[in-house]
């Protein structure tokens, strides 16, 4: 048996952080440092990923690709989804925030494997500087994010390679991230802590790590495979060599679909923190979102051919994605119903944490109900490739998880800085990214039903008019940007000063100081049995702190 | 005395029913119709419609009255009701949005099945290609079985940035597409380089066109008039400008275009079909 040292008397050991601003940008093996570093490189890209959106939407301003080449325009839009999915939201939404909170919230001292955690981190700056040098130095990939040959075979090559060398190292980084996270999940928790005694969050970062490690090594493969085809001249893809373009497709899409779900549902988990912590209720219904989050995980393996229900395949084969498709509205709408129970009969505080997962709650719900549309065989054979899938996705990914990471940054900022953030440009960021963002992408759906294809530089005349509202809308959401880039960088130094637990949370991370030290705790982490215990009981309601409809409304 | 809130709750959600049924019913997103499956494809669409504006309205108001209602005021200290769960309610709403779904997705099976979706596609539907093997599409109902003699045959072949229509009956090859209103339609449709995709929004209808692995598609269009093709899968850079036509002719008008392009030299039918 090992005998722990208590923690006043530890010798002098050699230092592994190095202090100071500097461990914010050297090769740390603290987990907040490292989620950090994973937050603000992932928003760096979003700001490129950013201006690459504004490109696009200044090219579809007017219907004649006068703005910028029209091949051009093609390595954009690539990079522009590859950016956004594989540098942004994949990093922020679990390595950003699963670095941070994980350990917290499992009452470890660091993530499993500290060493690998930061190379994960690390493989992604270099990945993502290749992958935007690569526009300027050849020319980017220009087959979309999706890269179906014989497109990506066909067209110049360099930029195809770096574009797939680039996808691989983030996809590895993605891959050390999971194993990291179902690890110190599992094998790290403090003892005396059982797994349904866990924050929510825990429950999504393990169900998407699983989800990476199981899907993400095919996508790893197939894109190397497809790098054959176009250094070697295999014909693994290449129909002209007797290779099939729809295996590529099913490959492709068993990672990329359940890559929505990567995104998605760290999103689902950060939410679930958020809204009891400021509604002052316990998150309803524990039990069903944790089976409702592992059914998301079974059944997103199994949807991926809903992506190509105009490609070539069997009937039979559209009707089974087809409902497993639509079945996945079945768990994603208990947790809807959930949070909405968890405001109901609170006493919620419109902050901007609040307000931004509100958003995301509305977006979502938006973004899912034309999902169970579009997984209609019929209804997605009109819309497939239009800009109503254009629309629907950006309701997700944006809408959803780029939402709730705004919605988590104003959460957490005191607990990262020891500062809080103006709430007043915070409502007010809210507001115009909610506004901007609906009148940008809302208008999108009719315009794939009337039939503008997504992925042209040039479209009919008649759509002028609805597509410069929509880039209306995406100019708003790009000034959105500059209150909350202010409020961060002015908060973090004239901020009002936040204390150790604004919030009055109850989960792990609210327990030690703002911000927290090396190895998390001074002395012992404590063990949180109830992370969401707010409320009162319903007998035992504080008649000084309610009024008489309070009563009348909870049922008494 | 309050009006009791089972009766308000009553009322709220008929109204948001008739509402969204009323919605569903009168707002058109979509354009004309010009196919017998594009009626089929508008009925799937007002359901979706009416459920998803149902859906949609009923969450945000929850979601509205829920924030201001339960706001927390100046004066308010404390906590909200402690209340952790409620198995009864929370299998309520997994059973309705299940049986929603299922539904949903029988009925757009229906659907699917009139549109022509369902009718098996490795039979033969001109003679002598037995090798070969054709998918994925949508046959219009009708155009599956043999029993419809009057099928109009055309080869749809796609490149960067165009597509080329050939009529085997008449050896007529063509940038546009022109076919007679009320007669079933099967393209045949290859690729030369990368992937295409036949779209019509008129037609409600899309097909990939994948190099290596030919596909069809069927329909009968129903209302004569011009409507756009576009290509719909990435291609290359001019994907934006693969644009063409087709040209929705009554039965005596297309005859007349077709005689006045066929060649002169008629041929059999089966001969043209095996190039």
């Amino acid at each position: 048996m090992t005998v722990t040292l208590p923690p006043n008397s530890t010798a002098p050991a050699p230092k592994l952080q190095p202090t100071g601003w500097l461990r914010y940008f050297s090769f740390s093996v603290d987990h907040k440092v490292i989620g950090l570093q994973y937050l603000v490189c992932g928003f760096v890209f979003y700001l490129i990923g950013g201006a690459l959106a504004g490109a696009i939407r200044t090219e579809l301003a007017s219907p004649v690709a006068d703005f910028m080449a029209r091949d051009v325009y093609n390595q954009v839009l690539t990079l522009h989804g590859t950016v956004m999915i594989f540098l942004w939201i994949v990093p922020v939404v679990n390595g950003a925030f699963g670095n941070y909170l994980i350990p917290f919230y499992v009452g470890a001292r660091d993530m499993a494997f500290p060493r690998l955690n930061a190379v994960a981190f690390w493989l992604i700056p270099p990945a993502g500087l290749m992958l935007v040098a690569s526009y300027f130095i050849t020319g980017a990939a220009q087959s979309g994010w999706t890269a179906y040959p014989p497109l990506s075979i066909t067209t110049p090559a360099t930029g195809q390679i770096i574009w797939i060398v680039s996808v691989l190292l983030l996809g590895g980084s993605s891959i050390f991230g999971g194993i990291n996270f179902i690890a110190t999940i599992l094998k790290l928790r403090r003892p005396g802590l059982k797994l349904m005694q866990m924050p929510m969050y825990c429950w999504a970062m393990l169900g998407t790590s699983i989800l990476v490690v199981a899907s993400t090594p095919v996508l790893a493969g197939t894109l190397v495979l497809l790098s054959f085809d176009i250094v070697a001249h295999t014909g693994f893809f290449n129909p002209s060599l007797g290779g099939n373009v729809v295996v590529y497709q099913h490959l492709f899409w068993f990672y990329s679909h359940p890559a929505v779900y990567i995104m998605v549902l760290p999103a689902f988990g950060l939410v679930s923190e958020i809204l009891p912590i400021h509604a002052r209720k316990p998150l309803f219904g524990y039990v069903t979102m944790v089976y409702s989050i592992m059914a998301i995980v079974v059944l997103g393996l199994i949807v991926w051919a809903h992506h190509m229900f105009t490609s070539g395949t069997p009937p039979w084969m559209r009707l089974f994605f087809t409902i497993a498709t639509a079945f996945i509205a079945v768990p994603t709408g208990i947790k809807f119903f959930n949070w909405l129970a968890t405001l109901w009969g609170g006493k919620i505080s419109l902050n901007s944490a609040v307000l931004f997962s509100c958003g995301f709650i509305v977006n979502f719900v938006l973004g899912g109900i034309t999902g169970v549309a579009l997984a209609q065989v019929p209804f997605d054979i009109h819309v497939h490739d239009t800009y109503f899938v254009v629309a629907h996705f950006h309701y997700i990914v944006f809408g959803g998880s780029v939402f709730v990471i705004f919605a988590s940054i104003y959460h957490w900022y005191p607990k990262f800085t020891g500062r809080m953030l103006n709430e007043d440009l915070g409502r007010f960021h809210c507001a115009l990214t909610f506004i901007g963002f609906n009148f940008c992408f809302g208008p999108q759906h009719w315009l794939g039903l009337n039939g503008m294809p997504r992925r042209v530089a040039e479209y009919d005349p008649q759509f002028t008019l609805i597509n410069q509202i929509s880039s209306v809308g995406a100019l708003l959401m790009a000034i959105s940007t500059l209150p909350f880039l202010w409020n961060v960088i002015h908060s973090a130094f004239y901020g009002k000063v936040a204390g150790d637990n604004p919030w009055n949370a109850l989960t792990p991370e609210w327990l030690t100081s703002s911000p927290p030290p090396v190895e998390n705790w001074v002395g012992e982490a404590p063990l949180v049995k109830e992370p969401y215990a707010y409320g009162v009981p319903i007998d035992e309601i504080d008649l000084s702190a309610t009024s008489g409809r309070d009563l009348w409304s909870s049922g008494k | 005395m309050q009006i009791p809130s089972a009766i308000l709750t009553l009322v709220l959600g008929m109204a948001l029913v008739l509402g969204g049924l009323w919605v569903g019913q009168t707002i058109n997103l979509l354009p004309i119709d010009a196919s017998v499956n594009a009626p089929i494809y508008d009925e799937l669409f007002k359901v979706l419609f009416t459920i998803g504006t149902i859906l949609f309205v009923g969450i945000t108001g929850l979601l509205i009255f829920s924030l201001i209602r339960f706001r927390r005021r100046s004066d308010q200290i404390g906590d909200g009701v402690a209340i952790e769960g409620n198995l009864p309610l929370e299998i309520f709403w997994t059973a309705v949005p299940a049986i929603v779904v299922l539904f949903v997705g029988l009925y757009s099976y229906d659907i699917y099945d009139r549109m022509g979706g369902m009718v098996p596609l490795a039979h033969d539907h001109m003679g002598g290609m037995q090798e070969e093997r054709i998918w994925g599409g949508i046959s219009s109902g009708s155009v599956g079985s043999e029993m419809v003699p009057d099928v109009l045959p055309i080869e749809v072949t796609a490149m960067q940035f165009a597509f080329l229509f050939h009529y085997p009956d008449g050896d007529i090859t063509a940038g546009e597409l022109h076919v007679p209103a009320d007669r079933p339609i099967t393209l045949r449709m290859e690729s030369k380089d990368v992937i295409h995709a036949f779209w019509v929004p008129e037609f409600r209808l899309k097909q990939d066109i994948i190099p290596g692995q030919p596909t069809q598609l069927s329909f009968t269009a129903t209302r004569p008039g011009r409507y756009p093709i576009v290509c719909a899968e990435l291609c290359g850079p001019y994907h934006g400008g693969m644009r063409s036509t087709v040209v929705v002719d009554e039965a005596d008008e297309w005859q007349t275009w077709f005689s006045s392009n066929a060649k002169p030299t008629p041929i059999t039918d089966t001969t043209v079909a095996n190039t």
